[in-house]
């Protein structure tokens, strides 16, 4: 099994006819995702290299049946894009875009929550979401990635999770499920969500969790992995030597005063018996050890 | 982005929040006559974007002119937790009465914006906020819903905020809240928020942070962001639009996205090197970034090694071997550069470099060799 998707999983990709959207859209078809249609307004009628393009998410549904989106859509129409898919009953929306206002972003995270609890975002900013040999949405290189578990991935950063999906590969170990939340301040979906969600699936035996500076999601997934979390868990955590008070690149990444450092965050995860590699390579040998003594 | 005190008032009074009267100036001479025209007592105030300038003597009363000649005199040029100050904000004393605290920002766990007030604001309220936290009142706000007035109130009358200054404090809150929203701040804070013998409500001090994510629907921040930054690096990186951080060391590095560029930085400490920046070229990428940030590296003299590690996602590594490539013909790089491409078309990518491969332009399979030759040849024998 895997999370959040499958090999049944029907992908309508909004903004399909951009040049992300195409990139991106047409390689995760090419990867064997079931890309059943794109949504561009009044480019309803066109295709894509045979994926046909609808002016609504809503008439993409109800032609193609698609049940999760892939927004590729530019900071300004995005979060409209979000919620135009919610609207339509998709189930999972994954959105890679970028630099969207904070507000917008609480805004729509409050309007899913309250108005279309059935959804789940993830993202924004995010790498997306890979059951290997099964489903691909989103910008990951499908060929980094393993088929066949045990392990299951959540990540804040976006490059990072590639890393992270590189080295279990090249150590021959696969993934279930490989979640990108995202590093911006108001993600869709948080590392507890994700954690949940492999704690139920029978078929991931082994988490690796990658955070980095700034925020307290790293504090509260410890303290979830604490107190309910029976697989093992395998964290890294970016950020050891950035310099205090300087944001790193994303809006979320920042460490300020005491609050947000990385030597706070291993500490909370060590302590909440997690154990923790001090590079991306370290942790992924200690995943090999975790997952060989799983007898 | 952060403001400047005075452009954080000129914020709060777009959305008509009582602020002091007053004029920037870069010079004594400057400050000597704002102060002559607003009248004595006069505060000058040093313009710096840390907290705690109060407490290192960057904020001066002035009774006549030789007092403002003397304190803008010993202000300009102050260093303040490492930041020198060049600019004074000189304006009209107030008669305070109380000093309350106001201030609006996302509470990332929760989701919801957060409002903070407390009754006891000014110079000691993290002090505050440490040992009494019940004397800062939260009030947490959907963004759905946005703020009632009846809320508000309430949170000001629990907050034990003078009766005597509730309606202002009210007022000054929903202004806060429509400037925090409408005009896109990650941060509004007023400390100290005053109420003076006469009964007005005012801010006496301003601290407001922008989302440089919405600068696309505020075409009235450019006049904010000419402030330059004080290392020549940054200024050069930020004229070329990009992410960069100077830091101490001497092995330059260059990853994209955020997460990959901190990890690079730590990989390289572990294995007994020292970054001489962070520098993430992010997701759009392409030959002409790449070669920017090579040159941005270059600029630094520092630097005895340049570290390239690209994971490809959006990103893709081919063209961040062209970028390299047009680099190496475009400037003379003092430094060699080591090379790791994994991801979205790594493959071209390596086909790209090989002939150009040298003693000057090395490949490596994996983040951790990269970082081991980086720090390596930043350890040579040169210099």
């Amino acid at each position: 099994m895997s999370i959040f998707v499958d090999e049944n999983t029907r992908v309508v990709v909004q903004g399909l006819t951009g040049s992300q959207g195409r990139f991106h859209g047409v390689r995760n078809r090419d990867y064997g995702t079931k890309v059943v249609a794109g949504v561009t307004p009044g480019k309803g009628g066109e295709s894509v290299e045979g994926i046909p393009v609808f002016d609504t998410v809503a008439e993409a549904v109800a032609e193609t049946g698609a049940d999760a989106s892939f927004v590729a859509v530019p900071p300004r129409g995005a979060p409209a894009a979000i919620l135009e898919a919610a609207s339509a009953g998709i189930a999972l929306v994954v959105c890679i875009t970028e630099h969207i206002p904070a507000k917008d972003e609480a805004l729509v995270y409050n309007r899913l929550r309250r108005e279309h609890p059935a959804t789940r975002l993830v993202g924004p900013n995010c790498p997306g979401v890979i059951s290997p040999g099964k489903c691909n949405i989103g910008i990951t290189a499908g060929e980094i990635a393993l088929a066949g578990g045990p392990v299951g991935i959540v990540s804040r950063s976006g490059t990072l999770t590639y890393q992270a999906l590189h080295e279990l590969s090249q150590q021959g170990i696969g993934q279930t499920t490989c979640v990108g939340i995202g590093g911006d301040r108001v993600p869709g979906t948080s590392f507890l969500d994700v954690l949940s969600a492999f704690e139920d699936d029978p078929e991931t035996k082994a988490v690796m969790l990658i955070g980095e500076i700034g925020g307290s999601e790293e504090e509260r997934a410890a303290s979830y992995i604490a107190d309910k979390m029976t697989k093992p868990v395998v964290a890294y955590i970016a950020g050891l030597t950035a310099p205090e008070g300087r944001t790193m690149g994303h809006a979320g990444a920042i460490v300020s005063g005491s609050s947000g450092t990385a030597r706070a965050k291993i500490e909370a995860l060590e302590a909440a018996g997690a154990r923790v590699g001090r590079s991306p390579s370290e942790a992924g040998e200690i995943m090999v050890e975790v997952v060989h003594g799983l007898g | 982005m952060d403001l400047y005190e005075y452009q954080g008032k000129q914020v709060l009074a777009r959305y008509a929040i009582p602020v002091s009267k007053g004029a920037v100036a870069d010079t004594v001479a400057d400050a000597v006559a704002a102060a002559e025209r607003f009248g004595y007592p006069a505060t000058i105030k040093a313009q710096v974007k840390v907290g705690g300038r109060g407490k290192a003597g960057g904020v001066k009363l002035a009774n006549d002119r030789a007092e403002a000649e003397l304190h803008a005199t010993n202000i300009l040029g102050l260093d303040i937790k490492g930041h020198i100050v060049r600019r004074l904000w000189i304006e009209t004393s107030s008669e305070i009465a109380r000093e309350y605290y106001v201030s609006l920002t996302l509470d990332r766990a929760a989701k919801l914006h957060l409002a903070m007030i407390s009754a006891r604001g000014g110079i000691d309220i993290e002090q505050v906020a440490d040992e009494d936290p019940d004397a800062i009142e939260r009030l947490e706000i959907d963004p759905v819903n946005g703020l009632e007035e009846k809320e508000v109130r309430s949170a000001v009358e629990r907050s034990g905020i003078d009766e005597l200054a509730r309606d202002g404090v009210v007022d000054v809150l929903l202004k806060l809240y429509r400037c925090y929203i409408e005009g896109d701040c990650d941060l509004v804070e007023i400390n100290p928020l005053i109420l003076t013998p006469s009964g007005d409500v005012h801010a006496l001090d301003a601290k407001v942070t922008l989302d440089d994510d919405a600068a696309f629907r505020h075409p009235e921040w450019s006049e904010f962001a000419d402030a330059e930054p004080d290392d020549p690096r940054e200024r050069f990186a930020k004229e070329k639009g990009l992410n960069y951080v100077g830091l101490e060391g001497t092995v330059g590095i260059i990853a994209n996205g955020a997460g990959l560029a901190m990890s690079t930085l730590d990989v390289v400490n572990q294995v007994g090197g020292s970054a001489a920046n962070f520098l993430d070229i992010g997701g759009g990428a392409n030959a002409d970034v790449m070669a920017n940030a090579l040159e941005v590296i270059n600029s630094d003299l520092n630097v005895r090694a340049i570290l390239v590690n690209i994971f490809g996602g959006i990103v893709h590594c081919d063209d961040v071997a062209r970028g390299i490539i047009t680099a190496m013909g475009r400037v003379s790089l003092s430094s060699p550069i080591v090379v790791r491409l994994d991801g979205t078309h790594a493959a071209e990518a390596r086909d790209l470099l090989e002939p150009h491969l040298s003693s000057t332009l090395v490949r490596e399979e994996t983040m951790l060799d990269a970082a081991r030759r980086a720090v390596d040849l930043a350890q040579g024998p040169q210099g």
